[in-house]
C-alpha cells in the first residue's frame, strides 16, 4: 500500500519551487550526509534545478544529490501544523554560469493538505507491523505495541457505543412499567446482557471485517467508523479478539439463559435467538447481511424493536404490545442511520473488501436523500404514534431535535469526501440518535410520575 | 556549556524542526523534518514505528546529519548549521522510553502532552524509538549565507 501519492522528478521539482530555500544534500568524503542551504531556481519542465555551489564545500559531480524543501507553520505555546516536504533526487553537473545544475531522477514527499496525517498514518500501519515483527525476531520474544487495560478495553469493544444499547433497553423498560410491570432485578440483568450482545458484535464484527479484508483495506477510519483497529495496530491478535468475543456472547447467553428460566415466555426465547442469529449474520459467512446491503436494516432491527420488545417482554413476563414496537421506530431508524453514515468513510475499502453497503451501492446524493427520508420517517412515526395514541403526547418533545438533524443534513453533503471533516456530522448524528431516545425515555418518566401523582390527567390521545 | 558551539545549541534549542538525512543501503541520502531535542551533550529526533524505515537505515549505516535551516522554524532566526553525527537506535521500551524526552518536546510542543493523554486514538504513533546522535562535526554558517564561508568545527576535538 503506498503512503502518499506517487510523485515524478517533474512534479516534485514544481513543489519545490514553492519552498523558499532548499536542502542541498550529498555524501561527503567521510560517508557522512552533507547538508547546505541554498537557494535554487526551478524548471519543471526541464526537470532541473540550478544552484549556487556552497562556498567553501566540494559537492561531488558523479554522485547522487538531493534538493528538500520543508515547510512548517509555528503555532505558539501549542507546536506547529501546515507540514509539508518534498525530497528530488538527481546527479548534479556544472552549469554555463558556474551554478550547479541537478538532473532530477526521482521525487518522494508528503503534505498533510493531500494526505491527512491520520490517513498518513493508517497508511504506514504495515511499515509498524513490519518494525515490531523485527524487534521480537531480534530479542526472540514478541515485542508489540501497548495500550493501558482500561482503554484497550475502551478501544477495543467500542464501549462508548453501548448507547445504542441502553437507550432502546431502557426505554423498552420505561414502556412496560407505565404498563405495570416493573423488576429492577431482571431490569438490571437486561441491561446487562443486552449490553454484552452489542460488545460481542462490536467485537465479532471486528475479527469477520478483519478476516475478510474489510478492516485492512479502509485507510480512512476515524473515531466512529472503521472498526476498533486494535487487530490491524497489532494491539491484540485475531484469536485473542475472537476469544473476547464468544467470551461476551457466552456471558450474554447466561444471563438470557437466566431471564428465561425466571419469565419462561416463548416471545422473549424467539427474540433472544432471532437477535443472536441476526448478530452473528451481519458479518458471519454466509449471509454477511452488511456486505450485502443489509446491514443498516440487521442494525434497525437487532438495536430497535428486539431491544426494546425484548427489554419489555423481560418485565411482562411474556405479553407483548404495539406500544414498545412503536416506541422502538425512531430509535431504531436513528441508529441505522448512526451506522449509514459511519459507512460514508468507509466506502472506498469497504468497496475493495466487497463490502457493499448503502455508500458503496448509491451516490453521495441518494445517500443523503435516504438519509433525509429516514428522518422525516422517525418524527413522522413519533407524530403518528401520539396520533394514534401509542405514543404519550409528551413523546411530542422529540421534535426538539428537528435543528439538530438538520446540522446533520447540512453537514454531510459538503463533507462526504473528507473523513476528518465529516467526524462532527457523525459525532452530531450519534448525538440525534442519543437525543431522541433521551427524550423519548423522559417522556415516559413523565407518564410514570403522572400516573403516581395524577392518575386522572389523560397523556394518550383518543 | 554543552558538547557544541553555543550558537549551534541556540538554534538546536529554538528548532522546532530540523532535517534529519540519513544514507540508504544504495548510498542515497534520505531527508526527514523531525523535531531535534538536544539534551546539552547529544542531539535525540523520536521515531514513531509507523515511520520507522529511517531507523532501518540508520542500523545500517549510523553516518547522519542533521541540518537546522529553517528561519521559520527558530523564531527568525538567520544562522543555519549542520550537525554530522553517529546516530544509534535507543529502542528497548517504544512503549514508554522515549517519554524520558518528553519534558524537553514539550518546550517546544506543548500540544505533545495533551497528544499523549489521546494515547487511545493513535496508538502507533506514540510507540516511539529515539535516534541518538553523537556530534562529530558541525558546519555553521552565522549568516545563514551558503555563498559564504562557513565555520567547520571538530566536535570530537572541542569536546576532547
Amino acid at each position: 500500500m503506498r503512503r502518499t501519492p506517487p510523485l515524478d522528478a517533474q512534479a516534485g521539482l514544481r513543489k519545490l519551487a514553492g519552498y523558499p530555500h532548499h536542502v542541498l544534500t550529498w555524501i561527503d568524503d567521510a560517508g557522512y550526509p552533507l547538508s547546505v542551504a541554498v537557494t535554487a531556481t526551478i524548471d519543471p519542465e526541464a526537470s532541473t534545478a540550478a544552484f549556487e555551489p556552497p562556498a567553501g564545500l566540494a559537492v561531488p559531480a558523479d554522485a547522487e544529490v538531493s534538493l528538500t524543501g520543508s515547510h512548517i507553520r509555528p503555532q505558539p505555546g501549542y507546536g506547529y501544523d501546515e507540514r509539508r516536504h518534498v525530497t528530488v533526487w538527481g546527479r548534479a553537473t556544472a552549469g554555463g554560469d558556474g551554478r550547479l545544475i541537478l538532473h532530477g531522477e526521482a521525487a518522494w514527499g508528503w503534505d498533510e493538505q493531500e494526505t491527512p496525517f491520520f490517513e498518513y498514518s493508517e497508511r504506514s500501519v504495515g511499515q509498524s507491523r513490519r518494525y515490531f515483527d523485527a524487534l521480537s525476531a531480534e530479542r526472540g520474544t514478541p515485542v508489540k505495541p501497548r495500550l493501558s487495560l482500561g482503554w484497550l478495553t475502551l478501544r477495543a469493544t467500542r464501549l462508548p457505543f453501548l448507547s445504542a444499547t441502553i437507550v432502546p433497553v431502557v426505554l423498552g423498560i420505561a414502556v412496560a412499567a407505565a404498563h405495570g410491570f416493573f423488576d429492577p432485578l431482571a431490569a438490571l440483568l437486561t441491561v446487562v446482557g443486552a449490553s454484552l450482545v452489542h460488545l460481542g458484535v462490536n467485537t465479532a464484527n471486528d475479527v469477520l471485517d478483519t478476516a475478510q479484508g474489510a478492516d485492512d483495506a479502509n485507510v480512512t477510519p476515524t473515531k466512529y467508523s472503521g472498526g476498533s483497529r486494535v487487530i490491524q495496530y497489532g494491539l491484540l491478535s485475531l484469536r485473542q479478539m475472537a476469544t473476547i468475543a464468544g467470551g461476551l456472547y457466552v456471558a450474554a447467553a447466561l444471563i438470557g439463559l437466566v431471564l428465561l428460566a425466571t419469565r419462561g415466555s416463548m416471545a422473549l426465547l424467539a427474540i433472544g435467538v432471532v437477535g443472536l442469529a441476526l448478530s452473528l449474520a451481519y458479518t458471519a459467512p454466509p449471509l454477511k447481511l452488511a456486505y450485502r446491503g443489509l446491514g443498516e436494516i440487521t442494525v434497525a432491527v437487532g438495536f430497535g424493536p428486539l431491544m426494546l420488545l425484548g427489554a419489555y417482554v423481560v418485565q411482562s413476563g411474556g405479553s407483548l404490545s404495539w406500544e414498545p414496537f412503536v416506541a422502538s421506530i425512531p430509535v431504531a431508524v436513528l441508529v441505522a442511520l448512526i451506522l449509514y453514515v459511519n459507512e460514508i468513510p468507509d466506502r472506498r475499502g469497504d468497496a475493495h473488501a466487497g463490502k457493499r453497503t448503502l455508500p458503496v451501492r448509491w451516490s453521495p446524493e441518494t445517500v443523503v436523500l435516504g438519509w433525509d427520508a429516514a428522518v422525516v420517517a422517525v418524527y413522522a412515526a413519533v407524530v403518528g404514534g401520539v396520533g394514534v395514541g401509542l405514543l404519550p403526547i409528551t413523546a411530542l418533545l422529540v421534535l426538539v431535535t428537528i435543528p439538530l438533524a438538520k446540522r446533520v443534513h447540512d453537514g454531510l453533503r459538503p463533507n462526504y469526501d473528507n473523513p476528518y471533516g465529516l467526524m462532527a456530522v457523525m459525532a452530531a448524528n450519534i448525538q440525534l440518535h442519543l437525543v431522541v431516545g433521551l427524550l423519548l425515555l423522559a417522556a415516559y418518566l413523565v407518564v410514570l410520575v403522572v400516573q403516581a401523582f395524577a392518575p386522572g390527567v389523560p397523556l394518550f390521545l383518543g | 556549556m554543552g558538547t557544541l558551539p553555543e550558537p549551534i545549541e541556540r538554534l538546536l534549542d529554538a528548532a522546532l524542526v530540523g532535517e534529519l538525512t540519513v544514507v540508504r543501503a544504495d548510498g542515497r541520502p534520505i531527508t526527514y523534518p523531525l523535531i531535534p531535542l538536544y539534551d546539552g551533550e547529544r542531539i535525540y529526533l523520536t521515531s514513531s514505528a509507523l515511520f520507522s524505515r529511517k531507523l532501518d537505515h540508520i542500523r545500517v549505516n549510523p553516518k547522519v546529519a542533521l541540518s537546522i535551516t529553517d528561519s521559520v522554524a527558530v523564531g527568525g532566526r538567520t544562522d543555519r548549521a549542520t550537525i554530522q553525527g553517529d546516530a544509534r537506535v535507543i529502542e528497548e521500551d517504544p512503549h514508554g522510553g522515549w517519554e524520558r524526552l518528553l519534558p524537553i518536546w514539550e518546550r517546544k510542543e506543548p500540544a505533545i502532552v495533551a497528544f499523549l493523554k489521546q494515547r487511545v486514538a493513535l496508538p502507533l504513533f506514540f510507540e516511539r524509538a529515539l535516534i541518538e546522535i553523537t556530534p562529530r562535526r558541525a558546519i555553521y554558517w552565522a549568516d545563514g549565507d551558503a555563498g559564504s564561508q562557513p565555520e567547520v568545527i571538530d566536535v570530537r576535538r572541542v569536546a576532547a
